[in-house]
């Protein structure tokens, strides 16, 4: 049951001689098209649930847009000036980077360790690897309301266990960067392993002969996981980045239910622990219903992780020391 | 394509019981029921108390069938979702209920609802309190969106074990004399907590503030955040002001359990006793019994709210455009908020009577409580319905509410002091009314 990346191209096809005729013409068609033919789905799809919901979207950010009203004045791009002038927009995205950055960095990292070992002679591996994936397998719901219940002020378990060490009681719901904190374990518990097993498979397409020949160079296993596994998981990395960065800046199930009571999409009476889909979710529905306004919020949320994702990308490509050409041979 | 199928042969079974329901069904001759039995949604929020009514109603009705849908939910989970429902044009039930902090904005866009004064309902106004037919109506009078179901009068229920315990009296007539004033209450609080009893005073600031501010703007100008004339006045209104300090007196005594209203915590903290006082509208009590459990049963009971009277919540039954069966939902929604469908309710979970026919019921006027120690609760409740005060309510009124009490929670958990919890209120709200 191990887990195969291969990266390799697969073998094209040996040219079959040409023969003349109907039948080759449309065979020629066949394997021009029909590859299109194949992938149409998945852009038929797109295109219903993907495209147009976007491109709605839009639309509907460019007008004045009560959610139950019968008209929806255009205002051109009113609600984005208004929206980048807006301090509790700019406190939500702040938000969401903190969590993002709190969550996923050291997430990535414990999943390339976790990757690591789990690339080790173990005993039942199998069972270790299917088993750092169980909570990634557990509703987002069901997790978010065992952990805010571990995370309550009065009642939580983990300050009933601070409180034995001497350390009092934190409110994690009205301290916004404790807020930070319990919603990135929350994360991490879900994510994890899921980018364990990504990484492992792409450690699995690493040669052997690699390490075999940097073991006789005399490289310990840390230098050739840093020289080697490292600098070679690079493409599988930014993939891991990319995805983390997309799920982390539109997260909402794990702060809405960290929340409760009135209001918990307000994330706190400070708007503690809102990030920008919970914003956005203020304001298309309760208590404003101003649906133009919500639009434009997740338009933004789009840019937003578009300009992230690139930068993840340009550090990523700049600190990821020896590139793949330098250490293959 | 098997799911096709199937769902068609599910179909077609459902058709075939149907018809043979049809014709076994004899008694009632009701007309619905020569169409075959139509199913009926009610969706409500909290504890509306119809299910005996529901099972009436059917046995009278052999052709409808009703199922009710978000018993025992938020009112926070509930609205956004009716709200996408009518947006969407789809989704809602046959019978809406509607807060009446939600009805306002509702009215400013009747068109999602059927009008009932076409329905005959006109003809139903002597059944209701004037201000609450009033509140169903749109501003120029012509539409009718909903018929009220109960108001929100006003009480203070405490835990008879928990004053004991601090040594304070616990019958209920003594319990209302040491709190003619809101002031006299922060005074028994301070008493309450010198003892350590291991709980507080009450539950949140929150809800404590919203019942002051009903209180005293309904005792004054009749009005709250906006004026009559649609006018945001949280800044100008003394009622809002004075009702503000009041809670920043409660704040700063530490009579707070600062358990966020309706949150968790607040749950596990009525099922822990962890507040000797809650604030207490007449649907709070299917509210409490609902949380603290059976477990709390006989240690709660109900006096008078400090201060005089006051009017929170309260609801309304409607029909959204969008029912496939406005006629049958119209007749159910007149015969759930009919004065003995109000009286059913009450007395299966608490919400009172909007009718004053149904008020002046002896059915309503004599009952008790169980859960609550056996509390007169018609007498309680049911003597000052009538001559309530209704607060006026803006168009914008659940986002600038939402504001302010969220700035009074802030200074509850010590983010704020009061003076900045004041500006902001002031501030956030003029920006919430805004959008």
């Amino acid at each position: 049951m191990a887990v195969q990346l291969d990266a390799r191209p697969p073998v094209a096809p040996a040219p079959r001689p040409t023969r003349p005729g109907l039948g080759n013409r449309l065979s020629r068609i066949d394997t021009k098209y029909s590859p299109y033919l194949f992938i149409a789905p998945f852009f038929l799809l797109f295109g219903v649930f993907g495209a147009y919901p976007l491109a709605y979207t839009f639309w509907v950010s460019l007008h004045d847009w009560d959610l139950l009203g019968a008209e929806h004045p255009f205002i051109g791009f009113d609600n984005y000036t208004q929206l980048l002038a807006d301090p509790d927009f700019w406190h939500s995205v702040v938000n969401t980077l903190g969590i993002f950055v709190i969550s996923t960095v050291p997430q990535l990292l414990a999943a390339l360790w976790l990757a690591n070992l789990l690339n080790r002679q173990l005993r039942a591996r199998t069972t270790w690897r299917m088993a750092v994936l169980i909570p990634n397998v557990t509703s987002t719901a069901a997790v978010a309301i065992v952990f805010a219940v571990l995370f309550g002020r009065d009642f939580g378990m983990i300050n009933w266990l601070l409180d034995h060490v001497g350390i009092n009681a934190i409110d994690w719901k009205a301290n916004r960067f404790a807020a930070w904190v319990a919603i990135s374990t929350m994360v991490d518990w879900r994510w994890t392993g899921y980018n364990a097993l990504i990484f492992l498979a792409a450690m699995q397409a690493i040669p052997r002969d690699l390490y075999e020949s940097s073991a006789i160079d005399g490289a310990g296993r840390a230098r050739q996981f840093w020289s080697i596994t490292v600098p070679l998981l690079k493409p599988t990395i930014i993939f891991a980045v990319i995805i983390s960065t997309i799920g982390g800046l539109q997260l909402f199930t794990e702060p809405r239910m960290f929340n409760s009571g009135t209001n918990a999409i307000r994330g706190g009476p400070l708007r503690e622990s809102q990030t920008v889909t919970m914003y956005m979710f203020e304001n298309a529905f309760a208590p404003h219903y101003n649906f133009g306004y919500g639009s434009a919020v997740a338009w933004l949320l789009f840019a937003l992780i578009a300009v992230v994702a690139a930068i993840n990308i340009l550090l990523l490509r700049r600190l990821g020391g020896a590139s793949r050409k330098e250490v293959s041979r | 394509m098997l799911t096709f199928t199937r769902r068609r042969l599910a179909a077609v079974a459902v058709v075939a019981a149907t018809a043979l329901l049809g014709t076994t069904a004899c008694g009632g001759g009701d007309d619905a029921a020569a169409d075959g039995p139509i199913t009926l949604t009610v969706d409500v929020f909290g504890q509306f108390g119809y299910a005996d009514l529901y099972q009436e109603y059917m046995a009278s009705h052999p052709g409808v069938k009703i199922v009710e849908r978000g018993t025992g939910g938020n009112l926070d989970e509930y609205s956004p979702k009716l709200t996408q429902w009518l947006a969407a044009g789809k989704g809602a039930g046959d019978v809406v209920a509607i807060e009446e902090g939600l009805l306002v904005e509702y009215k400013a866009n009747p068109q999602n609802f059927v009008n009932l004064l076409d329905h005959g309902a006109a003809d139903l106004k002597g059944n209701f309190l004037d201000w609450k037919w009033n509140q169903g109506l749109t501003a120029d009078g012509k539409q009718l969106i909903g018929l009220g179901t109960d108001v929100g009068g006003m009480a203070m229920c405490y835990r008879t074990d928990l004053f004991a315990k601090a040594g304070l009296p616990t019958d209920r007539e003594a319990v209302s004399k040491l709190w003619p004033t809101w002031q006299d209450y922060i005074k028994v609080g301070e008493q309450f907590t010198a003892k350590k009893t291991g709980a507080s005073f009450l539950d949140a600031a929150t809800n404590t503030f919203n019942t002051i501010l009903l209180q005293t703007a309904g005792n004054s100008s009749g009005y709250s955040y906006y004026d009559t004339g649609n006018n945001l006045v949280v800044g100008s209104n003394p009622a809002v002001k004075q009702a503000y300090d009041t809670t920043m007196d409660i704040i700063d005594s530490g009579l707070s359990g600062k358990y966020g209203s309706w949150s968790e915590e607040w749950v596990s903290a009525f099922k822990q006793s962890k507040f000797a006082t809650v604030a207490c509208p007449a649907w709070m009590t299917g509210v409490i019994e609902g949380y603290a459990g059976a477990g709390a049963k006989g240690k709660w009971d109900i006096a008078q709210v400090p201060g005089n009277g006051g009017n929170w919540g309260g609801s309304f039954l409607a029909v959204p455009k969008q029912s496939k069966h406005q006629a049958e939902a119209i007749e159910l929604a007149k015969f759930l908020t009919s004065a003995k469908g109000q009286i059913g309710a009450f007395k299966a979970k608490g919400p009172l009577p909007s009718s004053p026919q149904a008020l002046d019921d002896p059915a309503i006027l004599d009952s008790k409580n169980a859960y609550f120690s056996e509390a007169p609760v018609g007498k309680i409740f049911a003597t000052g319905a009538k001559s309530l005060k209704p607060v006026y309510m803006g168009p914008k009124n659940q986002a600038v509410r939402t504001e302010v009490e969220n700035a009074v929670r802030s200074v509850e958990l010590g983010k704020r002091s009061p003076e900045q919890g004041w500006t902001d209120a002031v501030s956030k709200a003029e920006k919430a009314a805004a959008k």
